[in-house]
């Protein structure tokens, strides 16, 4: 158990390994420690902004989804009025025309009407002229009585 | 039986042989190569196995040996951030080299005891004592250079006068004093590398002794009692390397404080 040169051969061996470990093992060690530190708290740091952005978007989203909603109900019912415009204008529209094809069919109504008593008051002169001659046969001024035709066909025609 | 191998001396034969280092030299120059190389040898491990951890340490994912290392370093890291308030680029490293290389050292009491020597008789190696916390050469080179370290940065900090005013006007402020103060300053320094070197010394050395004695019973009896000490001897060395780093650094900030 004697203290020997033993002492000194150790003394050596600890101071080169403390100074080992000084130089070559704690720092870069406590570097990636630090650094590792400062990587989590950075970390902790952009979860934490990322969670208040998170909030502000989802604020932005609802005010949007509020603001589309009541764009929607609104031209939902200007719509609708419009709707009503339109089957309002249809039905003046159709009523309208309505009227034109009512006047339309009177108006040929009317024509068919004179047309119809323009060929009677024809038919009806021819048939005087025949019955006239047919009695009266002989001796008649041809020009006299057609004169006279003529008139009778036009108070027929007044009449 | 262990005795029939070492027959000369018997039991006594054996366990002398057992605590007799392989040594070189004469009187004061003696070297004893044993804990020379199991020290050296157990200080590149934790060298290299630390610089490798520290070479590739990362800020990222770290790996099993990096966590471990980290794990280690912090621990130390903390001890010394609870007692000691200056700041110093030594004391952390000193204080880490300190815990695993002790540990390693200490670590070495858990091979049988007869595994190491017989294998070293194979190759002509009369003598071979494994544990090198054993020697008191080895705890007081250590403690030892924790001293140097306490006196150099009491005079660094408190500077000269400084620190001669503490060795001689403490506890009591008297010139009258003096002479006793002295005495008790002295003492005082002097127990702390004494202390600190005989105490890891005195528990490596009955812990060892202890698995030597187990060694000589019975083989059917040394298994029950050899698994209980070692598996308490896993905590004293773990302890022992424990208490002496966290001395170290009380001593160390004890040497940085002012009075």
């Amino acid at each position: 158990m004697s203290i020997n040169a033993t002492l000194i051969g150790q003394m050596i061996t600890f101071a080169l390994l403390v100074w080992f470990t000084m130089k070559y093992v704690w720092p870069p060690l406590m570097q990636a420690l630090e650094e590792r530190k400062k990587k989590i708290a950075d970390g902790l740091a952009s979860a934490e902004k990322g969670k208040h952005e998170m909030e502000l978007a989802e604020k932005r989203a609802t005010a949007l989804l509020r603001e589309a909603k009541d764009q929607a109900a609104e031209i939902v019912s200007l719509a609708q009025k419009r709707a009503n415009e339109v089957v309002e204008e249809s039905k003046q529209t159709a009523k309208e025309e309505g009227e034109r094809i009512v006047a339309a069919a009177r108006a040929e109504i009317e024509r068919e009407l004179q047309q119809a008593k323009e060929g009677l008051r024809q038919q009806v002169a021819v048939l005087a002229v025949s019955a006239a001659e047919q009695i009266l046969q002989k001796e008649v001024d041809q020009k006299k009585h057609r004169e006279i035709i003529d008139n009778l066909g036009k108070q027929l025609g007044q009449a | 039986m262990a005795t029939e191998e070492h027959g000369s001396g018997g039991a006594t034969g054996y366990i002398v042989h057992h605590l007799t280092p392989l040594s070189t030299g004469e009187g004061f120059w003696t070297l004893h190569l044993d804990t020379l190389f199991f020290s050296v040898f157990l200080g590149g491990v934790f060298a290299l196995l630390f610089r490798k951890a520290a070479e590739r340490a990362t800020s990222d994912v770290p790996g099993p040996l990096q966590n471990f290392v980290e794990m280690l370093v912090e621990f130390v890291d903390a001890q010394v951030k609870d007692s000691f308030h200056g700041r110093s680029a030594l004391i952390a490293p000193l204080a880490l080299s300190i815990f695993v290389w002790v540990f390693l050292m200490n670590a070495m009491d858990l091979i049988p005891v007869d595994l190491l020597p017989d294998i070293a008789k194979t190759i002509g190696l009369d003598y071979l004592r494994v544990v090198p916390s054993t020697d008191l050469n080895a705890t007081f080179a250590m403690s030892i250079s924790v001293f140097f370290l306490i006196l150099f940065y009491s005079v660094k900090v408190k500077g000269p006068i400084g620190f001669g005013k503490e060795m001689i006007l403490t506890p009591f402020h008297s010139v009258w004093m003096i002479p006793f103060n002295l005495i008790l300053k002295l003492v005082e320094e002097l127990a702390k590398p004494v202390s600190l070197g005989l105490r890891l010394f005195g528990n490596m050395y009955a812990g060892e002794l202890i698995f030597i004695l187990i060694a000589l019973l019975p083989w059917y009896v040394q298994p029950l009692l050899s698994f209980p000490w070692a598996v308490f001897h896993i905590l004293i060395i773990t302890l022992q390397a424990f208490i002496f780093m966290v001395l170290t650094i009380v001593y160390l900030s004890l040497a940085h404080e002012e009075h």
